[in-house]
């Protein structure tokens, strides 16, 4: 069964053969898909319980290409959707069946890095870690760091503004990037933000960090390079219960100390992580935190102590910092591999995305303990403590029945709670199709009014990725009225 | 008699929409202290100072939110008691300064080159829009990708999307220890200095040139600062002639910015080259340079040429009709432009002109 977008969403009368004729004019044989077999591959995205197949799929190798095929879909009124390397979690490149998938997968080249101005301009296919790895030589990288940074694109990080684990510090995709050249769907180029640190006019750089591919078409990127840290240290604190982890993370926020990175894993997470990544986790604790400190030796020395002095007054059962970079690198190991590892005890998970108030991260935690007794289906919990973004992952069976239908309703749980406790139903991972419904329990009617009309200021026609991160209002009001009790609660269509 | 402020925004409300439907426009007015900057003030003035106060912060969360006729000092005394501040350092340019004219103008101070600017530090906003509806953006957590970033685009809108009623802001701890630095340079031996600095980990948290002195700010751990004093050249500044000095930059109260001549502020990339057009003082690692008088039209060529912008700061009135304040848009940015105004505001109630004249 492919995805069915539900009532109310946009479908589009589309000449199929007309517009392979049309793309192939300007497009390489080999850069254009049509054949089942070919497109399969791109039937999803890191969220694969959604698929559905696209009707084609190009892949321009430049910039021109890309407008000419936007050119052409915006005549024929086709829809387009985004796509870099599709690990992104809330199937923001999910192919809607009427659609071309672009991938942008071939624009890779780094075009400049300037060590004296510390900025890098790269194409939006470029992977994330490439950027570092370029920058390194100069003592200099980009700070964003998605687990998924290996495999992701800078255009993907900037569609969903990602974070990674050193974004209390050194902030999300948006505090990084200083300019986006990109194409709106009618060919024209735009460029937003400036090579300085600010741009004439509104903020537009901030709004499309995050758009999840609805504005614009990303085809360059400028981004800002910070200096490496001489030293980092990192610190495992063990806990024998998780509300005491939950409070130690307030507690070195109160202390006045901002880690470069604050992370959090329950007894589930450590127990899947060690035997995959033997990082050396305490296997009897029901949580850990790494607590990550950067700078000059004098400086990490420093922070190091008060860290630890407020890990042992939190009831930390055992702390331990590492001693040298190969040792600090293996504790991370095991956060870092967390998904993949969760991969191997399970044949299919759920990756959750809510951000609450740190305060709330042990009640949150005991909440998903009840669902998960409640939903008869385990969790493991990922998150990013140090600021209140959960990655509760939640372990199902597609081939048993009834065992998706129950994850993503113990998750829509989860991320209802998170708007309850006075946070949100996507950190860092993005609406896309996945939270469309969730929408709803975060905004009233009038703010989803307001984001369709800021999207038809860039797109009138909602060609750009549509049904995705924003439900139409009719959505909405069945998503409400069935919460309300009045109708069967309905979420998209996942695989058969 | 108005007994609550949900009453007050609502009543407001009614008002915005009541001027909108007779086809009349409305000034948005907080403490009047940045009434100079940008287009000029058109329309029924609506101060909204009594729509103010502290809604709620929680130091051990970094967040505060605040209405928006809140008086920026008390906002920042407030923070100053639990060790926090906010770090991009706006100006006040006078006592009556708010918390939404400080996100209106989107101005931050000489701390922006270390920590970003108010937009970075902005999680949430209440608004109220053109057509007086009363809409939420963002929220009161650090990551937040739900729907489109309404709030950071606020920021530095001057009022034309919509009354804003409240703020939520990140901040930080203050920094534990801060030392200032001053030495002899050139202009282009002081770029080339602090692009260099800038690439490597050193703490510097604010840098000015003006007339063959650099003075630097080290902001951080103690020991942090202590070894990059070693490092760096320059004699240390007592810690109060330091505050003073910082305090005059920010706020425009140093000898440089006196006199009428008209006042621009360039947006560079930090590392392009000095530009002879006028007296300069430079700040933000070379990324903000402010002129004196000069050629309106040389200058904004100037800033377009190596990639920035120029803004006519302060100057007449004339002048700023005759050369514009801001830097054109291109056309397909000024067409997006209409159309979010538009999108909040679509009878254009709000400080016509007060951006682009346009609308
Ligand atoms: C194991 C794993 C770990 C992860 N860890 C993190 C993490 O720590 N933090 C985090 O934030 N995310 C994380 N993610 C999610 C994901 O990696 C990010 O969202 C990433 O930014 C997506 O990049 P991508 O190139 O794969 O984009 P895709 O998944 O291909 O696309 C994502 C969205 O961006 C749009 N898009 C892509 N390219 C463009 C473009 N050039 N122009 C316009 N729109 C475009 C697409 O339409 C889509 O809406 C993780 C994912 C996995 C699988």
């Amino acid at each position: 069964m492919s995805l069915d977008f539900s009532t109310g969403d946009p479908r589009f009368a589309v000449d199929r053969p007309a517009l392979i004729a049309r793309l192939s004019v300007v497009l390489p044989a080999d850069a254009l898909l049509t054949v089942e077999e070919d497109l399969r591959p791109y039937e999803c995205d890191g969220l694969t319980a959604y698929r559905c197949l696209p009707s084609l799929v190009a892949l321009p190798e430049n910039e021109a290409q890309v407008r000419a095929i936007l050119r052409i879909c915006h005549e024929l009124r086709v829809p387009v959707v985004p796509r870099g390397t599709a690990t992104g979690l809330s199937g923001g490149a999910t192919p809607h069946p009427d659609a071309v998938v672009v991938s942008m997968a071939r624009l890779k080249k780094i075009l400049r890095v300037d060590p004296f101005s510390r900025t890098a301009v790269v194409q939006p296919g470029v992977r994330n870690l490439a950027v570092s790895e370029a920058a390194a030589p100069y003592g200099l990288y980009y700070a964003p760091d998605p687990s998924s940074q290996i495999a992701c694109t800078i255009g993907g990080n900037v569609a969903e503004n990602s974070g990674g684990v050193h974004c209390l510090k050194y902030g999300l995709t948006v505090h990084n990037v200083l300019r986006v050249r990109g194409l709106t769907i009618d060919g024209e180029s735009v460029e937003f933000g400036s090579a300085a640190l600010d741009a004439a006019g509104y903020d537009l750089l901030a709004l499309i960090n995050g758009s999840e591919g609805l504005l614009t078409l990303l085809t360059e990127v400028t981004v800002r390079l910070t200096p490496k840290p001489p030293l980092a240290q990192v610190v495992i604190a063990s806990f024998a219960d998780v509300r005491r982890a939950g409070e130690a993370v307030a507690r070195i926020i109160a202390a006045g100390i901002i880690p470069a990175g604050l992370e959090m894993m329950d007894k589930k997470a450590i127990h899947a992580v060690e035997p995959y990544v033997k990082a050396g986790y305490n296997l009897d604790a029901e949580a850990i935190l790494l607590c990550e400190s950067d700078g000059t030796p004098e400086e990490v020395a420093e922070e190091i102590v008060r860290v630890v002095e407020v890990l042992d007054n939190s009831g930390a059962s055992e702390i331990r910092v590492s001693q040298s970079e190969v040792e600090r690198l293996r504790f991370w190991a095991g956060r870092k591999a967390a998904f993949p590892a969760v991969g191997r005890v399970t044949p299919d998970y759920l990756c959750m995305d809510g951000t609450i108030p740190r305060k709330r991260l042990a009640d949150m935690l005991e909440a998903i303990e009840a669902l998960s007794r409640k939903y008869a289906l385990r969790c493991a919990n990922v998150f990013h403590a140090g600021d209140g973004n959960l990655h509760p992952l939640i372990m199902y069976d597609a081939n048993q029945a009834g065992e998706l239908e129950r994850a993503v309703a113990f998750g829509a749980e989860i991320l209802e709670l998170s708007v309850r406790f006075g946070g949100t139903i996507t950190g860092e991972h993005g609406v896309g199709l996945e939270k469309i419904d969730l929408m709803a329990e975060q905004f009233a009617s009038g703010e989803i009014a307001a984001f369709h009309r800021l999207k038809a200021a860039f797109d009138e026609d909602g060609l750009l990725n549509p049904g995705k991160g924003v439900p139409t209002l009719a959505r909405c009001r069945e998503y409400t009225l069935a919460r309300a009790g009045t109708a069967p609660v309905t979420f998209v269509a996942p695989k058969s | 008699m108005i007994d609550t402020l949900e009453t007050l925004t609502e009543n407001w409300a009614d008002r915005v929409a009541e001027t909108a439907d007779r086809g009349g426009t409305l000034a948005i007015r907080g403490g009047g202290s940045k009434a100079f900057y940008g287009g000029p003030e058109l329309g029924e003035p609506f101060d909204v100072r009594a729509n103010r106060g502290i809604v709620a912060y929680e130091p051990t969360e970094l967040v505060v939110t605040a209405r928006a006729g809140t008086l920026l000092n008390d906002l920042q005394a407030a923070l100053a008691e639990q060790g926090q501040f906010l770090p991009f350092e706006p100006p006040h340019f006078s006592d009556l300064a708010t918390v939404g004219g400080m996100l209106a103008t989107a101005l931050s101070g000489p701390r922006r080159q270390a920590v970003g600017a108010v937009r970075d530090f902005v999680l949430g906003v209440k608004v109220l829009t053109g057509t007086g509806e009363i809409l939420s953006f963002g929220g009161q957590v650090m990551k937040n990708v739900a729907g489109y970033d309404v709030s950071r685009l606020m920021a530095g809108s001057l009022g034309t999307l919509g009354l804003i009623l409240e703020v939520s802001l990140k901040v930080l701890p203050l920094p534990a220890a801060e030392k200032s630095l001053r030495l002899t340079m050139d202009e282009s031996g002081a770029l080339d200095r602090l692009n260099r600095w800038a690439g490597q980990p050193l703490p510097i948290s604010a840098s000015a040139w003006h007339d063959g002195v650099l003075t630097l700010r080290l902001s951080g751990a103690v020991a942090a600062v202590a070894a990059a004093q070693r490092t760096l050249p320059g004699d240390a500044l007592a810690d109060d002639e330091a505050t003073v000095f910082w305090s005059s930059i920010r706020e425009q109260t140093h000898a440089f910015f006196a006199g009428d001549a008209p006042l621009w502020r360039l947006s560079l990339p930090s590392a392009a080259a000095p530009q002879a057009l006028g007296a300069t003082l430079i700040e933000w690692g070379g990324a903000q340079r402010w002129w004196r008088g000069g050629d309106a039209q040389a200058i904004r060529a100037a800033g377009a040429v190596v990639g920035g912008h120029a803004t006519l700061f302060r100057a007449t009135d004339a002048m700023k009709a005759e050369y514009g304040v801001f830097q054109p848009l291109s056309g397909p940015l000024l067409r997006i432009h209409r159309k979010l105004k538009h999108a909040f505001d679509p009878r254009g109630v709000f400080n016509p002109g007060r951006l682009y004249p346009d609308f």
